[in-house]
């Protein structure tokens, strides 16, 4: 079993050194997310209406194996950075872990740098809003109410409390797209938020955002990935059905 | 100073990595492990600093909310200053936080259970398609076939529909999604390894 997980990151590994070391002749072809459409039209509003975007990147540790919902929405949270750093009101970004603030900020002074507009970044904009689920989800409340938010986006490792913040953005009538790693947060968010991404789609947000070619490179190893996995069950399906196995 | 701290990354998580699958470098990888957790110990305090600081600077610039962020510092310290005096394991200690803290959050659990109930009643007012009407009656289904009703159990949904949505559809459903999101981890994951994302220091 461990040999077996070993080689599928190595496949992944491969397949994405591949797809990065050849040129791609024409943008890639994604299928439509509604959700990411709404929010690249969300960003473009709030840029021109002086108007802040919240980026929520949830309480989860790095050391867990929910690390990566947080670093896909740091990797969100940088692409964002750099189109909206120069918007008379900059992108918070909140998070509910120490070390997830700290990686914020310097993601945040990144994309200012990468922007060129390195002078107008501001530290308090990586912010840490509680030490717990829901006092992260309460501290977050009042950055919704006070600081001209126009949209908001969790990205990251959220629990049910994911639902507060939905209503709260309804309240505060702010579009709110809502993803988590969590399986009944989603369905929460389901149900309360204006838009939900589901499952994978919240490691294609940045892709289906024109960030890098190395996002569109990870949705497409992930889709190799997943067809290798749909044959393996179907196989393991067909030699259980004749008793093979 | 970039490039050090990238090759150092890299190889950390490359050791980290390697040694779920080679015995010999697991003791490495505990040393590297023990090293975060205490790197994240103190990463919460600097973070507690973070909270004073954005909260202190709206005191002082007077922005909205300034009564509650000088609620917040107050308190923060207090408990900060009282914890260090006493020990987290002292009974007042303890009380504070079990009869504070706990019964806070505790309420803001229930709050959720009613805005979960609001919000699936808005549903179709919001997004009125095939899935929400999925998701409802899909909701009322399992409630009235957990619920215990005056009349007794619905034999048909608790013994055929309920247990086929639960093990078939639902498991079938919560299986793909997970599948989905440990790939999207795993992709996630090796870009940062091979330093493509780089949300420590990449200017």
């Amino acid at each position: 079993m461990n040999l077996l997980g070993l080689g599928l990151i190595g496949l992944s590994a491969l397949l994405l050194l591949i797809l990065s070391s050849r040129k791609r002749k024409s943008p890639p072809k994604l299928r439509g997310i509604p959700a990411l459409t709404r929010l690249y039209r969300a960003v473009g509003l709030s840029v021109e209406d002086g108007t802040r975007l919240l980026i929520g990147l949830g309480g989860a540790s790095l050391l867990t194996q929910n690390g990566a919902a947080p670093l896909a929405g740091l990797g969100l949270l940088r692409h964002l950075t750099e189109r909206t750093s120069l918007s008379d009101r900059p992108p918070i970004a909140a998070a509910g872990e120490s070390s997830i603030a700290f990686l914020a900020q310097d993601t945040l002074e990144a994309g200012y740098q990468g922007a060129g507009a390195g002078e107008f970044y501001q530290p308090t904009t990586g912010r840490l809003t509680g030490m717990t689920p829901f006092s992260s989800a309460a501290g977050m409340i009042p950055i919704l109410h006070d600081e001209n938010v126009s949209a908001t986006i969790l990205i990251g490792h959220y629990g049910v409390e994911g639902a507060l913040l939905a209503e709260a953005a309804e309240r505060e009538n702010t579009f709110l797209i809502g993803s988590s790693d969590e399986l009944p947060t989603q369905a929460a968010l389901f149900a309360t938020a204006q838009e939900a991404l589901i499952g994978e789609e919240l490691f294609a947000a940045s892709a289906y955002l024109g960030a890098s070619a190395s996002h569109s490179n990870s949705l497409t190893v992930q889709d190799v990935l997943r067809w290798i996995i749909i044959l393996a069950l179907l196989i393991g399906s067909g030699l259980k059905l004749f008793g093979i196995i | 100073m970039r490039i050090v701290a990238l090759v150092l990354a890299i190889l950390t998580g490359l050791i980290i990595l390697v040694g779920y699958f080679v015995p010999a470098l697991v003791p490495i990888q505990i040393i590297l492990l023990n090293w975060a957790i205490i790197l994240a110990g103190m990463a919460t305090l600097v973070g507690v600093f973070n909270l004073i600081l954005v909260h202190a600077t709206k005191i002082t610039q007077r922005e909205k909310g300034t009564a509650y962020s000088a609620i917040l510092v107050i308190c923060l310290v207090a408990t900060l200053l009282f914890g260090i005096g006493v020990g987290p394991d002292h009974p007042d200690m303890r009380l504070l936080v079990n009869a504070i803290i706990v019964p806070a959050e505790a309420s803001l659990m229930a709050v959720l259970a009613v805005t979960l109930l609001y919000a699936s009643i808005r549903l179709l007012r919001r997004r009125a398609n095939l899935m929400s009407i999925l998701f409802i009656a899909t909701a009322i289904l399992m409630l009235i076939g957990s619920a215990t009703l005056p009349f007794g159990e619905i034999g048909v949904l608790n013994d055929i529909l309920r247990p086929w949505f639960q093990h078939v559809l639902a498991l079938g459903g919560a299986r793909g999604i997970l599948i989905g999101v440990a790939l999207g981890t795993l992709t996630t994951g090796l870009r940062v390894l091979f330093g493509v994302d780089r949300p420590y220091g990449g200017k």
